[in-house]
């Protein structure tokens, strides 16, 4: 699948995919042609392993937000046996940048939370980019109690830019409905898995993040604040976003590094918005083998992990510990 | 997450020793010019407009806890600088530089106390340190604090001034003590702990969307800055004045997100009450 027109760092290879694709489309294909298009190919893999094997955190975070970069939807539709949309916050309205569900995955019987961003124009504003209100996040909660009333572990697929910015969100609470969504997911007796698909922004992200296993897609980003956002609080100026990205440490190897992620997930060559069958097979066979394992512990003892695993999360130096250590006698 | 672009906070106030005698304060309650002692005798808020000014952390002790029963906790945490950040300047210098300047070792000031004889367990955060800020020892902090009450039974009241939200130079790990002192607080609930969150000028973005808003009370100082995103941000990305009293105390307690708007002068006496209804 070609990725489209996009992102600059990609323009051999954009250059690559367009020949291959013009001479495939010749009708009176020689041997020379064939050949040529065997070596364009190998030539293509090439520069996608060097290219991809080496992204920078800006190019990362342009990767997340490509267009064509699966949503939500795309993986409920291809790594799902069935998807049954649930809608509404029971309290103000139907927020379009949560998708909330029940879904069939192999065996498994689940609820499904994620952000939406939209692919078309229509969607995009009707999904708000995928940033949430404080709707969505009530929705989640609404959701996450049924999926622990009926034993349904809950899968959450992390993908905005953050929460959103405006009027009628702070109106309607949106500080509030995050904290109150962290607080019930952190002791919610079943099985929790996040994973962050693309934008893992902020407070939004974490409002549905706090799962027994969190994974990142390769090319995904999770991070405190948006990378424009930090330039422009800390650079004065927009235009060190790339800086920003890399000062922040936010890519799915930093974040393993870090103990923040347990898993990531590895993306096909070039992305996953080069091949959304190969990426939702992925994402599928590590739902199902993490649902498993889950599934096999005990609720006491599943939440009471989830809290440490969060509990360990920081660095810092603590000066009592190391006064009391035995190398300093 | 992190909201700094929240209104900028008045800092004169905050250096009042070695200032001279009988300096002229300008209110930016009221833009009246005030009697800068006459300021400091009534808990920092304006004798005109009471507007409520800027306290640092150990100011707040003094005014909520009985004196001399604060004992502090966990003082010995430092903030490491496990990104290696630099901005336009290192973040490991700008700590140094910010403990100097506020005689703080990090944002937040905790441990145990009385409040009219009733024992509790306390946090203030000071916005005069890196915008009062979540790193990772804020939120290691407040975290052990919490699960000390929760382990003694003792209520639990966080006072937090926060423009900043959860602090960038930490990256990840401090959008993660969002979760950490969050779950911990639902443990603490658990356990039927009795927490008040008390809102002051400002709390927003990531101490706003976790522990400040989990309180089973929320009081907020008057005409307090309050909320998820700032004013700034939102501005760009709706491109509509604002309303006048937007994201105030005020604004939040109409729209049903606080119990009580409480004075200064009235803390002590508000919070004692309270535990009387639900303290253990
Ligand atoms: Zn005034």
């Amino acid at each position: 699948m070609s990725a489209g027109p996009g992102l600059e760092f990609e323009n051999e290879i954009a250059q690559l995919e367009s020949k291959i694709a013009s001479l495939e489309r010749q009708t009176d294909r020689t041997d020379e042609i064939d050949k040529e298009v065997r070596d364009l190919r190998r030539q293509l893999i090439d520069t996608l392993r060097e290219v991809y094997g080496s992204l920078d955190a800006w190019q990362t975070v342009q990767v997340s937000r490509h267009k064509n970069r699966p949503y939500t939807r795309d993986y409920l539709n291809l790594a799902f046996d069935e998807f049954v949309e649930l809608y509404g916050d029971k309290h103000f309205g139907d927020d379009r940048a949560m998708l909330s569900g029940f879904a069939k995955l192999d065996r498994f019987k689940v609820m499904v939370l994620g952000h939406q961003k939209g692919r078309t124009f229509k969607e995009r504003a009707a999904c708000h980019f995928g940033c949430a209100h404080p709707e969505g996040y009530r929705k989640a909660m609404v959701k996450m109690r049924l999926a622990e009333k009926y034993h349904l572990p809950l899968i959450c697929f992390i993908d905005t830019p953050g929460a959103y910015p405006g009027i009628g969100a702070e109106e309607r609470g949106q500080a509030q409905v995050i904290a109150e969504s962290m607080f019930m997911m952190s002791r919610l007796k079943t099985p929790v898995i996040c994973v962050v698909i693309g934008e893992g922004g902020s407070g939004g992200a974490l409002g549905i993040g706090l799962g027994d296993r969190v994974a990142m897609l390769q090319h995904s980003y999770y991070s405190v604040i948006s990378p424009e956002g930090c330039a422009g609080i800390l650079w004065k100026s927009h235009e060190f976003a790339s800086k920003a990205a890399a000062a922040l440490r936010f890519t799915s190897s930093d974040l393993t590094r870090l103990g923040v992620v347990d898993d990531v997930i590895e993306e096909p060559l070039g992305g996953a918005h080069r091949d959304h069958h190969q990426m939702a097979s992925r994402l599928k066979s590590y739902l199902s083998r993490t649902l498993a394992d889950l599934e096999s512990r005990p609720i006491e003892a599943l939440v009471d992990a989830r809290y440490e695993k969060f509990r360990r999360i920081g660095v810092f130096l603590d000066e009592a510990q190391m006064v009391d250590s035995p190398s300093q006698d | 997450m992190s909201a700094v672009d929240s209104k900028p906070i008045d800092m004169t106030q905050s250096k009042k020793r070695g200032v001279p005698e009988g300096l002229w304060l300008k209110c930016p309650g009221c833009s009246a010019s005030v009697y800068k002692k006459e300021v400091a005798q009534r808990l920092n808020v304006c004798p005109k407009c009471e507007y409520h000014f800027y306290v640092s952390a150990h100011d707040r002790i003094a005014q909520v806890l009985d004196d001399g029963t604060f004992e502090p906790m966990n003082e010995q945490l430092r903030s490491t600088d496990p990104l290696e950040f630099a901005d336009r300047r290192k973040y490991a210098e700008r700590l140094v530089g910010e403990q100097k300047r506020t005689g703080l070792t990090d944002a937040v000031v905790t441990g145990t106390g009385m409040v009219r004889a009733r024992r509790i367990a306390f946090a203030v955060t000071d916005s005069a340190f890196i915008m009062g800020s979540m790193g990772s020892v804020v939120g290691e902090r407040l975290t052990r604090l919490v699960e000390f009450a929760t382990e003694h039974e003792l209520p639990l009241i966080i006072i937090s001034a926060s423009g900043g939200g959860a602090r960038m130079h930490e990256g990840i790990l401090s959008l993660m003590q969002m979760a950490k002192v969050t779950a911990a607080l639902a443990r603490y609930d658990e356990s039927g702990g009795f927490f008040t969150s008390v809102l002051t000028n400002p709390t927003m973005g990531g101490v706003a969307a976790s522990f400040a808003s989990l309180g089973d009370l929320v009081f907020a100082e008057p005409k307090a800055l309050i909320g998820f995103a700032g004013p700034r941000t939102i501005k760009a990305t709706i491109g509509i004045e604002l309303p006048e009293d937007f994201q105030t105390s005020e604004f939040l307690l109409e729209h049903g997100y606080i119990d009580r708007i409480v004075t200064r002068k009235n803390l002590k006496t508000e919070i004692a009450r309270a535990i009387d209804y639900c303290g253990k």
